[in-house]
């Protein structure tokens, strides 16, 4: 049976210890990239598109945006990051001789993944603030959506790299996953406009409800038909996040 | 004296293949207690199960009198572990290193601090507390995975080949190290296939070859039961190889053939006999080692 522990406190701390050292490497692609993204299609693109559902372009992707960098931010921490720490710097197994456990390690990842996420989506949404003014008050709850949204995806990543062969087999993860759900999750263009199909594809994609929630709490348009989509997100976090430390248990632990 | 380590009937089986065939051994606290083999003899296996990595197939292994199996984060609180493989946190300065391993361990911010200058100060590596970690050298990073090891005051400090890859001064550095934790107190395991480096620091050892105990004694006991004080050693061609077996039938010794050259042992434990003389060849005379036991205990064909 999974046992994490507070320890698991420890590793994050050992993250965010690193990321103090490393601070401005680590946190320059999450911040520029998402920037340009938000010109050239809010500004650039939104110049040639009228409003959807009342809103201007740029105010229709900023919660798109913010999520899917969230999304991408946690997922590197948990594929590329965590897999060069356990396979080429072996600092899971340097840890491990420790009281801290296998366990704890992985939740230690996935935690500092979530915090990540919500480090990148605050960054965004202070920068989106100043080109979008009318944001709903409930929007302060976008952080607490992160966090949740960074524990899903680190955990899902967790799971991948539990598997992963090599660190070359992470371009399946990100070309036929990531990237699609980048696009079709509802980021750009409202999933109304595709194909009866692709909208049910799209339920399944982890990104869409975040999307979704997140446009609402920028919208301010709530309504009770979130709850299933949180609710759908919290059901995810615990099977990934429980089957992250069983299946890397069994890959390290022989 | 009471056992600080004691395994009994420890089995380690990965699928399809029995990495430890069932070992049985006590180490006593503060004695250093080493275990030889070749390369696949499990004894890395051995070492993963005392620091509570690997669980075991079968039989009970206790360490500090707690059971791996049943409380491995208390036995790891008290253990200090210098891994084979160099895995010291590259994304952090040396100091940090110790820093953020004794937080691991729990042990407050002032008094890691206290511990981790002194370690790098007994460590001769104070000078470099902010390096960064690819900056060192071979010996240096060995000497940190050493002073890591100690944060926690271990009372058994676990060490997997721990010169591997150095150079003389670098070794004779670490040994020297090592012999001055030996006189704090520390007990040790210690797992290579560093003879010199056996015969040196360990009080009692193990030889190991597939996965079971061959012999366990101290290094001057095995020496003179297995091969006495003494080895001829022949270098010769096949000519003379038979000539000098037909001049040796009439002592009453052991001869080991290894192609190109012959290994004469005394059977008795002692001296060759003093007469003793071959003519022809490339003859040494001279004092029986851990490396000859090793040898012809665990064979001389490659291990791989």
């Amino acid at each position: 049976m999974p046992r994490v522990s507070y320890r698991s406190f420890r590793v994050w701390q050992r993250n965010r210890d690193v990321f103090f050292r490393l601070w401005k490497a680590e946190l320059a692609p999450y911040l520029i990239e998402p920037i340009f993204i938000l010109a050239a299609m809010g500004f650039g693109l939104g110049a040639y598109i009228g409003l959807i559902g009342g809103q201007t372009y740029l105010q229709f992707i900023v919660p798109g945006i913010v999520a899917s960098y969230a999304m991408f931010t946690a997922t590197f921490e948990c594929t590329y990051g965590s897999y060069v720490r356990m396979e080429h710097q072996k600092t899971y197994d340097a840890i491990i001789a420790t009281p801290v456990n296998i366990e704890d390690v992985i939740g230690g990842e996935i935690f500092w993944a979530a915090t990540r996420s919500l480090l990148t989506a605050c960054i965004i949404l202070l920068v989106a603030f100043a080109f979008v003014h009318t944001l709903s008050p409930f929007a302060v709850l976008i952080p607490i959506v992160t966090v949740l949204e960074g524990l899903m995806f680190g955990s899902l990543a967790m799971v991948f790299t539990s598997i992963t062969p090599s660190i070359t087999a992470y371009n399946y993860y990100f070309t036929l996953f990531l990237t699609p759900m980048f696009f079709f999750s509802g980021v750009f263009f409202p999933l109304v406009s595709m194909p009866v199909v692709v909208q049910r594809l799209a339920w399944f994609l982890p990104l869409t409800p975040v999307v979704t929630l997140d446009r609402a709490l920028i919208s301010g348009e709530l309504t009770p038909g979130l709850l299933a989509e949180l609710g759908f997100i919290l059901g995810l976090i615990v099977v990934l996040f429980t089957t992250s430390l069983i299946t890397m248990r069994r890959r390290l632990i022989k | 004296m009471a056992a600080i380590i004691e395994a009994r009937g420890v089995v380690k089986r990965y699928k399809g293949f029995t990495a430890v065939a069932g070992v049985d051994f006590s180490v006593q606290a503060q004695e250093c207690f080493g275990f030889l083999g070749p390369n696949g003899a499990g004894k890395t296996t051995l070492m993963r199960m005392i620091t509570c990595v690997y669980p075991l197939s079968e039989g009970v292994l206790l360490v500090d009198n707690r059971d791996v199996m049943k409380e491995p984060r208390a036995i790891k609180a008290v253990l200090g572990v210098v891994p084979q493989e160099e895995n010291l946190d590259p994304d952090l300065t040396v100091l940090q290193n110790l820093l953020v391993y004794a937080r691991y361990f729990d042990i407050p911010k002032e008094v890691a601090r206290r511990r981790a200058l002194e370690l790098l100060e007994l460590f001769q590596l104070l000078d470099r507390q902010r390096s960064r970690i690819d900056t060192l050298s071979g010996g240096m990073k060995r000497r940190l995975l050493i002073a890591r090891a100690l944060i926690n005051e271990p009372k058994i400090l676990i060490l997997d080949e721990p010169t591997a890859g150095l150079d003389p001064q670098a070794r004779h550095l670490v040994w020297r190290k090592i012999r001055y934790l030996k006189g704090q107190g520390v007990t040790m395991i210690l797992s290579t296939h560093n003879m010199e480096e056996a015969a040196h620091l360990c009080d009692r050892l193990v030889i190991m070859d597939q996965g079971r105990i061959l012999v366990e004694d101290r290094p001057v006991n095995l020496i003179r039961q297995y091969v006495g004080q003494e080895v001829l050693e022949l270098r010769l061609d096949t000519v003379g190889k038979s000539h000098v077996l037909r001049q040796l039938q009439s002592y009453n010794v052991s001869i080991e053939d290894v192609g190109d050259t012959l290994y004469v042992f005394s059977n008795d434990g002692g001296l060759l006999p003093e007469q003793l003389m071959v003519e022809g060849g490339d003859v040494v005379r001279r004092q029986a080692t851990l490396e000859d036991v090793f040898l012809r205990l665990t064979g001389r064909e490659l291990k791989e």
